[in-house]
C-alpha cells in the first residue's frame, strides 16, 4: 500500500514537473515569438469561433436557472429586485469563467490531446523534429496563446447573455420590477466582479491548453494511448480549474482588499 | 561524417543497445541490417537525436550532438532529412504543404519561388501534380515518396531513410531503391538506410552494417558482406530460420 502510494505520488510530482518545465519553454518561446501568427489566428478561429455554441448556451441557460432559483427564494423574503445582483456577481467572478472554462475543457483540451496525440503515435512529431522545428514553438505555443485570448472573450459573452436571459426571464417570466432589478444590479455589480472573472479565464485558458498540449505530447503508444490522454486532458483540466477557482478567490479578494 | 561510439539505450528494464560503434563517412551510402525489433530504428533515430542516449556518443561533422539541449539539436537537424517507415505526413496538410514546410519555416522565399521548387522535387520523386492532393488520398508507396520529397527539399547534407521499403509490393520497392540511389548520386547526399530487405541493401548500400544482439556484428562493402560465411550473418541474408539451413 504504502509503495502504491508512493509510486502515485512519484508520478503525480514528475507529471506537474513536466508541466511546468512545459510552462517555462512556452513562456519563452512567446517571447522570442517564433510562432507562426497565420498558425495563431488559426487556433483562436478553433478555439474561439468553433466554441461560440456551446459556451453561449451555456451562458444563457445558467442565467436563466440562476435567476428564477434566486428569485424563488428572495420572493420569500420580498428581495425580489435583488435577483439580477445575485446574477450580476455570480455570473461575472463565478459561474461565468468557471463553466466556460469546463466547457471549454470539454471541447478543445479533448482536441488539443488527441490531435497530439495521433501525432506523436504517428510519428509526426518525430518528423516535426527532423524538420528542425521545436514542437513547443509550432505546437503548444500557438495553441497556449489562442487559449489565453480566446477564453476571456468567450468568458465576457457568457457573462453578457447569462446576465441578458436573466434579465428577460425575470421581467418576461417572473414579473419582477424592471427598474429596479436594472438599478440593482448595477448597484451590486462591480468592474471588479468582471476583472476578476477576467483574470480567471486567463489563468484557465492556459490550464486547458497546457494540459492538453502535455497529456498530447507525452500520450501513450496506439489508440488507447490517445484515448486515455483525450481522457485525462478533459478530467485534469477540469479539476484543476475548480481547483484553482478556489484559491484565485481567496487570492484576488485578498489583493483587493488590499488595492482598493 | 558520422560517427557513433559505445552508444548504449534502454528502454525501460529492456536494454536495446549496448556499445554500438560505428562510422559512415561523407557521401558514403551505409545500409544497416539486422532482425526485427533488434534497435535499427532506435540507432537511427539516435544519429538525428530524436532519442537520448543512455552513454556513449554520437557526432556529427565532429560536433557531439548526445549532450546537446532540443534547441541546439534543431541547427544540427537542418543538415539532415529524414523519411519514416509510416511517412509521417502531416495529416491536415496537403502534399505541396508537407513538402514546402522546411522551406516556409526556415527560408525566406517567395511564394512562387516556393511552388516551383516543391514542383521540381516532386518531379525528382515521380509525382509531379499531385500537390494539392491530401495524405489520406495517397497510396503507401506514394506517402514515401511524398515524405522523401519533404527530406531532400531543402537539400541536406544526410539523409536517413527508416525501412523505406517495408509494406511495399516488389515493384513499387524497386522504384523506391532506385528513388534512393538516385538522390544519392544527383544531390551527392550520404545516406543512411535501415532495412530488413536484402535486396534493397544490396542495390542502394556501398558499405553494410548488421545489427546483432544489441552490437554491430558484422560491416563491410556489400559484395564482401553478402559472401560472409560467417553462420549469424548467412542465416540472415539467406532468411532462414534454422542456421544450419544456410545455403554457403
Amino acid at each position: 500500500m504504502n509503495f502504491l502510494g508512493q509510486t502515485w505520488i512519484g508520478d503525480w510530482l514528475t507529471g506537474l514537473g513536466r508541466i511546468a518545465v512545459l510552462t517555462r519553454d512556452a513562456v519563452a518561446s512567446c517571447l522570442t515569438f517564433k510562432f507562426s501568427r497565420r498558425d495563431l489566428l488559426y487556433q483562436i478561429y478553433f478555439i474561439g469561433i468553433k466554441s461560440q455554441s456551446v459556451v453561449l448556451i451555456t451562458g444563457a441557460f445558467t442565467g436563466m436557472v440562476l435567476t428564477a432559483q434566486t428569485y424563488f427564494q428572495f420572493h420569500k423574503v420580498k428581495m425580489d429586485t435583488a435577483t439580477l445582483a445575485v446574477v450580476g456577481v455570480s455570473m461575472c467572478s463565478e459561474l461565468g469563467p468557471v463553466l466556460t472554462a469546463l466547457m471549454v475543457a470539454g471541447r478543445v483540451g479533448a482536441a488539443i490531446a488527441a490531435e497530439l496525440g495521433t501525432m506523436r503515435v504517428t510519428e509526426q512529431i518525430d518528423a516535426l523534429r527532423t524538420l528542425a522545428t521545436h514542437p513547443i514553438d509550432y505546437l503548444v505555443v500557438p495553441r497556449l496563446t489562442a487559449s489565453m485570448i480566446a477564453l476571456p472573450l468567450l468568458t465576457v459573452e457568457s457573462i453578457v447573455l447569462g446576465i441578458s436571459s436573466g434579465y428577460t426571464v425575470g421581467v418576461q417570466l417572473l414579473g419582477i420590477d424592471p427598474v429596479y432589478l436594472y438599478y440593482n444590479m448595477l448597484k451590486y455589480t462591480g468592474a471588479i466582479d468582471l476583472e476578476f472573472g477576467l483574470i480567471k479565464s486567463f489563468v484557465y485558458g492556459g490550464i486547458i491548453a497546457l494540459i492538453g498540449c502535455y497529456k498530447g505530447l507525452t500520450c501513450g503508444m496506439g489508440a488507447e494511448g490517445v484515448g486515455r490522454a483525450t481522457t485525462e486532458a478533459v478530467v485534469y483540466s477540469s479539476i484543476s480549474i475548480l481547483i484553482c477557482n478556489f484559491f484565485l478567490t481567496l487570492v484576488l479578494q485578498r489583493v483587493a482588499v488590499l488595492v482598493l | 561524417m558520422i560517427e557513433v561510439r559505445q552508444l548504449k539505450k534502454s528502454f525501460g528494464s529492456q536494454l536495446i543497445l549496448d556499445g554500438v560503434n560505428l562510422r559512415i563517412e561523407s557521401g558514403e551510402s551505409a545500409v544497416i541490417i539486422g532482425r526485427s525489433g533488434g534497435g535499427k530504428s532506435v540507432l537511427l533515430k539516435h544519429l538525428i537525436g530524436l532519442l537520448q542516449a543512455d552513454a556513449g556518443e554520437v557526432l556529427v561533422d565532429d560536433e557531439i550532438i548526445t549532450r546537446m539541449t532540443e534547441r541546439q539539436l534543431l541547427r544540427v537537424r537542418r543538415k539532415f532529412g529524414m523519411v519514416f517507415q509510416g511517412a509521417a505526413l502531416f495529416d491536415s496538410m496537403t502534399v505541396a504543404e508537407n513538402v514546402a514546410f522546411g522551406l516556409r519555416r526556415h527560408e525566406h522565399l517567395t511564394e512562387a519561388e516556393i511552388a516551383r521548387r516543391v514542383a521540381a522535387v516532386l518531379d525528382v520523386v515521380d509525382l509531379p501534380g499531385t500537390q494539392k492532393k491530401k495524405p489520406a488520398e495517397l497510396s503507401g508507396g506514394m506517402r514515401k515518396r511524398v515524405g522523401l520529397a519533404r527530406a531532400i527539399i531543402y537539400e541536406p547534407q544526410i539523409v536517413l531513410y527508416d525501412e523505406p521499403t517495408t509494406g511495399l509490393d516488389p515493384i513499387v520497392s524497386d522504384s523506391i531503391d532506385q528513388l534512393i540511389i538516385r538522390v544519392r548520386d544527383q544531390l551527392k547526399v550520404t545516406s543512411v538506410v535501415v532495412t530488413h530487405d536484402m535486396r534493397s541493401a544490396r542495390r542502394v548500400g556501398n558499405h553494410v552494417f548488421m545489427l546483432h544482439e544489441k552490437k554491430i556484428y558484422a560491416s563491410g562493402p556489400p559484395e564482401e558482406f553478402f559472401a560472409s560465411s560467417d553462420a549469424i550473418v548467412r542465416q540472415f541474408v539467406d532468411g532462414v530460420a534454422d542456421a544450419k539451413e544456410t545455403i554457403l
